[in-house]
């Protein structure tokens, strides 16, 4: 039997940081300037208009007092410290040499418009990191500028603006095609770059039918957005297809290559026929995840759009590396500069700590790891696997639904998850919107996980399954260990009671407008 | 190749005998038959080609320091480069939070599980709504640039209308991402960008010419204080008046590390209010430092429109103890999809931790003093740069911590310059010729914090010899 941890979370109490302190308190002093400075400029230097007349409202502590205070906030954070089989997200250990090696100053204090000549060392891992992604993919071209996979989505929607544009076709190509089931940073991305979205519905084998994105590609679509394997697990067999018929009808074909994990060293994105793919640095390549960032959508595509892309790129020119600002053609940045460079680092850090033979037994083992779960997860009444139909062993990861459960005990998949990290395990992935299984969870072990952290994990499900029958009261009220206990959350949609600043707090919540908090 | 020879410090199951003891239990014999769901053709024929593996962390050192000492950096180097990634202090405490592993690692569990970040994340909205004088701040997107975007996208929802009103003195790098997010022409849902021309003789935005342009089909009106090239909007409330004359909407970037000596946006009229993260406490990291946070006042017309996170502060079901969570949080690409507003994904959360621990450690007393050292300094070093001949500043006196550089006189150019300086380990500033044509060969320089008045010194005495 595998036994389940006796956890309890770190519980400070930790006041806000506005309710610490006391007047005159300093956490950093600033010497004034060097009389020189001084007696060179005076004191009048902020044009009068302009000038600040109030005190800013901000806590007074020391430097003690901030750090204990976010040393505190840290550690109430459970953050992978126990066991996280998070879906979609592919949890992998981020390397703390490379990580180190981004706080050097050699990175960390380097300017972006520094002339390349002191750029050298940052531009040829970017230019080699490049090289790998394109051995990865069969693409022809790398750019890391966009923040996110969703940025990288954005960014293929901006490249086909311009490609259409170029063709002068812009107002005949209106349209991209995607899935339901696409990740909706897709359908979302191409909406804000203009594109009128067109969704296909799933069918019984948990993908579009072939005649269903035949009759919805023309002359009018731009481009198709679509991930593969899905968020099920579920690969589409026919994909070599659909790339083929989005073609036909002139489509450009992009591949939303997030789920990447179980297939990396398996399938190259361009022999399947895109055009175009992207991959998550903060996801499949060892990137932290950092609660959402910084992140990086690595964008590939071949040699038909690189034309296209946002610049600069990077280019190796004889034994030196260049930004390529000057490109024609280019669509217009997305974001500032060339990219979350220490990300960038940290990716081509665990690339070459894998190297192919790495990745490759990386995906072996997360697709085996997954089935290995499905087959423990599978035991546990009450649990139900999607797409039951399909007795294919899944890929990486695999949507479960806990509705039978639910229909039992009125434990829903909020609750359960609420209730997991009462054993210190991080609450699950449950689904995008819309939920296509009833009270959905999606579990991905990778490759970084212990056979026994998930038997570990499937332990407490099965005990939390048992609870949920035996005590369903004491799962809905969990947790019980952690911090906090469940937030009310009639706030969040209230325009009287919601406070995203501890000042709306005090007027709202309080009542009191002048009341500054000061314990 | 034995299993033994591929065991990895990143993969416990690559140690010899687990993969094989879950394949067993499944009843499998080799990985291959659990890619079953792929197709024999779909797997890829060409083999990785990837350069030799380093699993040993000594020589992934080796290869990464190696390569990362071949830059030059502006710690070794004394740099005056700015231009919307700017060198300042970055406290210790600061850069030890942030490098926490619970919130490196984290990516979200419950608000319970999650319970220290989020209020972190709280503290660093409410930290900066004091120093704009607004009640709601979202947490950072991707930039400065892609905030604005958001905003001015946010004002066309607002308004209904799609013509947006910019400084023709804008950032070339912000302006050409805020072009993007308002699509170019042809395009469905396009937002007109129109520039509003500068007053030559200070280089703020000409009043006459904005109202001339500012009318009932126009959105907002953009400017930002301090601005690209460093200069004070004094006229700030008289361009928010006249624009909300017209029911258009007033938005305002601010650098928030100039709050403690400059007037607070919400003070003076602004709707929506966007700046970097950068300056409270993110290393320049080549660019990778970069985020963008929207605020405005706590309205529902503005609430309803914002495209990312909003933490809020609510109770919990236990009396007297509060939580922290997401409001509206339907509204986004996560809630909607293509019907959210805009869209939203992993961003740049972690430099709203920094700017939280950062705001805090320097208080009401650290804003007032950085502001006034950065001022006094920035005012300094274009007072002793101006008095080089041939070099000349040009617009004096009204700047806060950027400022541009003329050298048309000495006869030789910004490049000409800066590879000289280069050369005597001093990176001069932006080389803007080109940019403004009026301007001809002119840098843009930002003087800090960090900048004593010898740095300052050695800067113009470098520049005294190499343009004489
Ligand atoms: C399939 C897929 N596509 C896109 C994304 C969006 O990535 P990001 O959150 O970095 O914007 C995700 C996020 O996990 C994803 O799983």
């Amino acid at each position: 039997m595998t036994r389940l941890p006796d956890f309890h979370a770190a519980k400070w109490d930790e006041p806000v940081i506005y309710e610490i302190g006391r007047q005159g308190a300093r956490g950093q002093i600033f010497d004034a300037p060097e009389k020189r400075v001084a007696d060179a400029v005076g004191t009048d230097l902020i044009p009068h208009a302009m000038s600040r007349k109030d005190t800013p409202d901000l806590p007074e502590i020391t430097e003690f007092e901030a750090q204990r205070h976010f040393l505190h906030l840290s550690q109430m954070t459970l953050g992978m410290m126990g066991i996280s089989l998070f879906g979609t997200c592919t949890m992998k250990y981020n390397s703390k040499a490379a990580e180190f090696a981004t706080l050097r100053p050699e990175l960390a204090e380097v300017h972006p418009f520094q002339h390349p000549d002191t750029l050298q060392g940052v531009l040829e891992i970017i230019h080699d990191f490049d090289g790998i992604l394109q051995n990865l993919s069969g693409m022809d071209q790398f750019i890391f500028q966009a923040g996110g996979g969703a940025d990288a989505a954005y960014t293929m929607a901006t490249v086909a603006r311009a490609y259409w544009a170029d063709k002068g076709m812009l107002g005949q190509r209106t349209e991209m095609v995607t899935s339901v089931q696409a990740h909706p940073c897709n359908p979302a991305t191409a909406a804000a770059a203009g594109f009128d979205v067109v969704n296909l519905p799933l069918e019984e084998n948990g993908y579009p039918y072939l005649e269903a994105l035949k009759a919805a590609v023309s002359e009018k679509t731009a481009l198709i957005m679509i991930n593969n394997p899905d968020d099920m697990g579920i690969y589409n067999p026919e994909i070599k297809e659909w790339t083929r018929i989005a073609k036909e009808a002139g489509a450009l074909c992009f591949y939303d290559h997030a789920n990447f994990n179980g297939v990396m060293g398996k399938l190259s994105a361009r022999e399947l026929g895109f055009d175009a793919c992207m991959f998550m640095l903060h996801k499949t390549f060892g990137a932290p995840k950092a609660g959402g960032g910084p992140a990086v959508g690595a964008f590939g595509c071949t040699a038909q759009l690189a034309p296209y892309v946002p610049g600069p790129v990077v280019v190796k020119e004889g034994d030196s590396y260049i930004l390529d600002e000057d490109r024609s053609k280019s669509t217009g940045k997305v974001r500032e500069y060339w990219g979350n460079v220490p990300q960038v680092v940290k990716a081509y850090a665990w690339a070459r700590a894998m190297g192919a033979e790495g990745i490759n037994l990386a995906s072996d083992i997360s697709v085996v790891a997954n089935n290995y779960m499905d087959k423990k997860l599978a035991e546990i009444p009450g649990l139900e696997i999607s797409n039951p139909d399909n007795g294919a062993w899944r890929m990486e990861m695999t949507r479960w639904s806990l509705g039978p459960l639910t229909e039992e005990t009125g434990v829903s998949t909020v609750h359960f998850a609420n209730r997991m990290a009462d054993y210190g395990i991080d609450p699950y992935w449950m689904s995008h919107e819309p939920w296509i299984v009833a009270e959905p969870f999606t579990p991905e072990a990778g490759e970084l996980w212990s056979k026994e952290d998930i038997d570990t994990w499937i332990a407490v499900i099965a005990k939390i399954a048992k609870e949920a029958r035996e005590n369903p009261d004491m799962v809905k009220s969990a947790p019980h260990n952690q911090p906090v206990a469940q937030a009310k959350g009639d706030a969040f949609e209230d325009p009287a009671k919601w406070a995203m600043t501890w000042r709306a707090y005090q007027r709202k919540v309080i009542g009191d407008e002048t009341k500054k908090g000061v314990a | 190749m034995t299993e033994r020879d591929l065991s990895h410090p990143w993969m416990a199951n690559s140690a010899p005998g687990a993969l094989k003891a879950m394949m067993d239990e499944i009843g499998v014999s080799s990985p291959r038959e659990v890619f079953q769901q792929i197709p024999e053709d779909h797997f890829r024929t060409t083999p990785l080609d990837l350069p030799p593996q380093l699993s040993s962390e000594l020589a992934l050192r080796r290869d990464l320091v190696g390569k990362l000492k071949k830059n030059g950096d502006c710690e070794t180097n004394l740099s005056f480069l700015g231009a919307g990634v700017w060198q300042h202090h970055v406290p210790a405490v600061v850069d030890e939070i942030v490098g926490r592993t619970e919130f490196a690692t984290n990516v979200w569990g419950s608000y319970q599980s999650d319970h220290g970040r989020n209020q972190a994340w709280f503290e660093f909205s409410s930290q900066l709504g004091a120093l704009l004088n607004l009640e709601v701040v979202q947490l950072p997107v991707y930039s400065w640039g892609c905030a604005i975007g958001h905003a001015i996208r946010m004002a066309a929802r607002i308004t209904g209308r799609s013509k947006v009103l910019l400084p023709r003195l804008s950032d070339p790098e912000r302006l050409s991402v805020i072009r993007t997010y308002c699509k170019p022409e042809g395009m469905a849902g396009r937002i007109e960008i129109v520039l509003v021309d500068a007053d030559p003789t200070s280089g703020r935005m000409d009043l006459n010419d904005l109202k001339s342009k500012l009318g009932s089909d126009i959105a907002a009106v953009y400017f930002e204080n301090p601005a690209y090239l460093g200069t004070i909007e004094t006229e700030a409330a008289e361009i928010a008046q006249a624009a909300r004359a017209v029911g258009a909407e007033t938005i305002v970037g601010v650098d928030p590390i100039s709050l403690g000596v400059m007037t607070a946006p919400g003070d003076y009229g602004a709707d929506i209010v966007t700046g970097p993260v950068q300056p409270l406490g993110v290393h320049m990291q080549c660019g990778g430092g970069a985020g963008g946070w929207i605020a405005s006042r706590d309205e529902e017309t503005y609430v309803t429109q914002y495209n990312g996170f909003l933490v809020s502060i609510v109770e919990t079901i236990q009396e007297g103890q509060h939580a922290f969570g997401l409001a509206c949080p339907h509204q986004n690409s996560y809630g909607m999809r293509e019907n959210g507003n805009d869209w939203t994904g992993n961003s740049t959360y972690l430099w709203a931790i920094a700017g939280a621990v950062y705001m805090s450690l320097l208080g009401p007393q650290g804003f007032q003093e950085v502001g006034t050292l950065i001022v006094s300094k920035a005012r300094y070093a274009a007072k002793k740069l101006d008095a080089i001949p041939g070099v000349k500043i040009v617009w004096p006196d009204t700047t806060f911590k950027e400022f541009v550089v003329n050298f048309d006189d000495t006869g030789k150019s910004v490049a000409e310059i800066n590879d000289a300086l280069r050369g005597q380990g001093i990176f001069g500033g932006k080389d803007i010729s080109g940019e403004v044509e009026s301007l001809g060969q002119s840098a843009l320089y930002c003087v800090t914090e960090i900048h004593s008045a010898d740095d300052i010194d050695r800067l113009v005495d470098t520049l005294k010899e190499i343009v004489q």
